[in-house]
């Protein structure tokens, strides 16, 4: 889980890091409010959870609260990269003297964590990593050893912070990788980490990724959920515990595994572009090892709630799964959405093979469901769906 | 011949006494394979299944001489499970748990990658050698022994090239893992089967995230000269959205299918556009051959 901005400052002010005084304002008033208190000049910042913000307009100094009235009024609903901004953050304007980089983040491919560290921070940091990269300190991080004041230091060092940065960096770092660490985060970023006028070592930004398999140890982090950001059908099937992503197509996908899945959502695609209007995939829903009757109805229901869906496609290779067991899930979820009113109407074409496909095949026969196919492989299989999701556009 | 897991693998199950343990150890002990022990702290002295229990890894592999461990434990306790098990010494530890949090992984891959101990996971189906050996909770019944490597990040998948696959069969497929950081690489298998002679063709499947089949791609190009096909699933997955496993996740530009299919058909990896046409590549290139 990614957090928005003023989630990291408020996470980085709880370990003692320090960050501008800020309000958080939902709507103009809010914003003119939060101004007020802060009293002088301020920052608008639009919370959204993408990056670039500041070059699409997102980040505006005011002079005072009528400034901020205008400048929160500018930014509020404003869409940056397909995100529109709902809340925006008030700050403090600081005095920038240096504006450094400094993140903590996961490396998947050495294994490692890695503290990345320089002294050309701010917008153009990514630019910088391509263009000069001797001016990014890559420091591998090993998780048994971790990070200390002198270590931290030294990372500061490697990114070519100057000497009267140092002290304050190096505290700031180490109380960062405390984030990082007792929080479970695969991500803590602070561009621009600023040394103001007066000398003091500051998070300007934050930006902090959660590790959702620690969600088991970390109680407290539900609090940064964003219910309203969420899509309805995902937060349904969340909390049913059903794996589901929202697509924009129109074929309905539940399989078992990520990776068949993943791979069902490519093979409907294809299919796809031979028919009219090129049905796509309109989700990803893996209902995992299990797949009981029950798993099966709650995934359907999803899936038939999403009005876009024109026909489903089931692919199941069973494997632990049985695929008797799936086919009597299809069966229960007919009988349970007809007799709740919700009788399935759009087709279903449904692929099983592995663990009792014969056995799951005659059940979904000897039914004989209204709407539902059965096809033998899952190439020709994504293809009916896709000509069924055609037929229906 | 096979790689990593063989008929003389003794193998242990932490977590045997649970019911998700407790199964698959009987599907395992089904598909051939010798298990050997079960692991459950302060069940020691108990017979499970008609397997001992012992309260530690160490004295499994004392009293039985154990050289490999399954790992069935919820995800609080696996960096526990997995260090006992490094510990101890085992030649190969094999982590099914979905679910463990990165930083405890690094952990114990750190602490791995100073010891002797190979790593298969976590968030992984496990590896099997047909006829042979079973360790984790791949099918046994849907294929046969034979000649083909397989290594994927999925397990579906596996088992759906494992199915279509089945009249050549397979010297072993391995299941490395969905998440984010795992032990054994699509590499540490290639490499294996490159040296393993009885495999003739290699079938490799990856999918979004990271940058696991652009390196396997550069180390094909360097150490492979058997026969290799690919599959890469997740084409049409968007940007910023775990797909169901913790690695699967297109990060900005990096990590997509495309640039992966590109990779490995630049150094003359053949890449099927479904896992049926994946198969129907390999098996030209055997007929071929």
């Amino acid at each position: 889980m990614d957090l928005f901005e003023h989630q990291a400052k408020e996470l980085f002010a709880a370990y003692g890091i320090p960050v501008p005084r800020g309000i958080v304002a939902h709507t103009v008033a809010e914003a003119r409010a939060a101004a007020e208190q802060l009293t002088g000049r301020v920052v608008v910042k639009a919370q959204v959870k993408t990056g670039g913000r500041g070059k699409a307009g997102g980040v505006k100094v005011a002079d005072d609260a009528n400034d901020a009235e205008a400048k929160a009024k500018a930014i509020l609903g404003m869409d940056i990269k397909g995100h529109t901004v709902h809340k925006v953050l008030i700050e403090e304007a600081s005095a920038i003297a240096e504006e450094y980089y400094f993140s903590f983040l996961l490396d998947r491919a050495n294994r490692t964590f890695l503290a990345i560290c320089s002294a050309a921070g701010g917008m153009d940091i990514e630019e910088v990593a391509h263009t000069a990269p001797e001016k990014v300190a890559k420091v591998p991080v090993n998780p048994i050893d971790g990070i200390d004041r002198a270590r931290a230091r030294e990372i500061a060092q490697a990114g070519g912070l100057p000497e009267k940065s140092l002290d304050g960096a190096a505290e700031l770092i180490e109380r960062l990788w405390a984030v990082f660490v007792d929080e479970d985060a695969s991500l803590v970023e602070v561009n621009p980490l600023i040394l103001t006028a007066d000398g003091q070592v500051k998070a300007l930004d934050g930006k902090v990724t959660l590790d959702a398999n620690a969600d088991f140890r970390q109680k407290d982090h539900e609090v940064f959920v964003d219910k309203a950001a969420e899509d309805p059908l995902e937060a349904r099937a969340k909390e049913k515990h059903l794996n589901y992503v929202k697509l924009d197509g129109n074929v309905g996908i539940i399989g078992n595994g990520a990776g068949l899945v993943m791979s069902t959502l490519d093979v409907v695609a294809y299919a796809g572009e031979q028919f009219p209007g090129s049905p796509k995939p309109a989700n990803f829903l893996d209902i995992g090892g299990g797949a009981s009757a029950e798993v099966m109805a709650n995934g359907l229901e999803i899936i038939l709630s999403d009005p876009a869906v024109k026909s489903v496609f089931v692919n199941v290779f069973g494997g632990i799964t049985a695929c008797d067991a799936v086919a009597d899930g299809i069966v229960s979820a007919f009988k349970l959405l007809g007799d709740r009113g919700e009788a399935v109407t759009r087709p279903l074409v449904v692929r099983l093979d592995g663990n009792n496909a014969a056995l799951g095949r005659e059940i979904l026969q000897n039914a004989a469901l209204p709407g539902v196919e059965l096809v033998d492989t899952m190439d020709d299989a994504a293809k009916r769906a896709a000509e069924l999701a055609a037929v229906g556009a | 011949m096979s790689i990593f897991l063989s008929k003389d693998s003794r193998v242990v199950v932490q977590g045997m006494t649970g019911a998700e343990g407790g199964r698959h150890t009987a599907r395992m002990v089904t598909a051939g394979t010798n298990v050997v022990a079960g692991v459950t702290p302060g069940k020691g002295g108990q017979v499970h299944q008609g397997i001992p229990v012992f309260s530690s890894v160490a004295e499994a592999m004392d009293s039985t001489g154990a050289d490999v461990s399954v790992v069935f434990v919820p995800p609080r306790f696996t960096k526990g499970a997995v260090l006992e098990a490094v510990d101890a010494g085992i030649g190969l530890c094999v982590v099914i748990t979905e679910g463990v949090p990165v930083h405890d992984s690094l952990e114990f891959l750190t602490l791995a990658g100073q010891s002797t101990t190979r790593i298969i996971g976590p968030n992984c189906p496990g590896l099997i050698s047909p006829g042979a050996s079973n360790a984790g909770i791949i099918p046994a019944d849907i294929t046969a022994p034979g000649r083909i490597g397989l290594v994927s990040k999925s397990g579906t998948l596996t088992y759906q090239l494992m199915y279509e696959l089945r009249d050549i069969g397979f010297s072993t497929a391995v299941g490395i893992g969905g998440d984010p950081v795992i032990g054994t690489t699509h590499i540490d298998c290639l490499k294996a089967f490159q040296d393993d002679p009885d495999t003739d063709a290699i079938v490799m499947i990856g999918e979004i995230g990271g940058d696991a089949e652009e390196r396997a791609a550069a180390y094909i190009e360097k150490h492979v000269t058997k026969p290799v096909v690919a599959y890469v699933a997740g084409f049409t997955a968007p940007e910023g959205k775990t797909m169901g496993h913790a690695g699967a996740i297109i990060s900005g530009s990096a990590g997509t299918a495309q640039a992966k299919k590109e990779a490995l058909e630049k150094v003359g990896v053949s890449v099927g556009r479904t896992p049926s046409e994946t198969a129907r590549l390999m098996r030209a290139l055997l007929e071929a051959a």
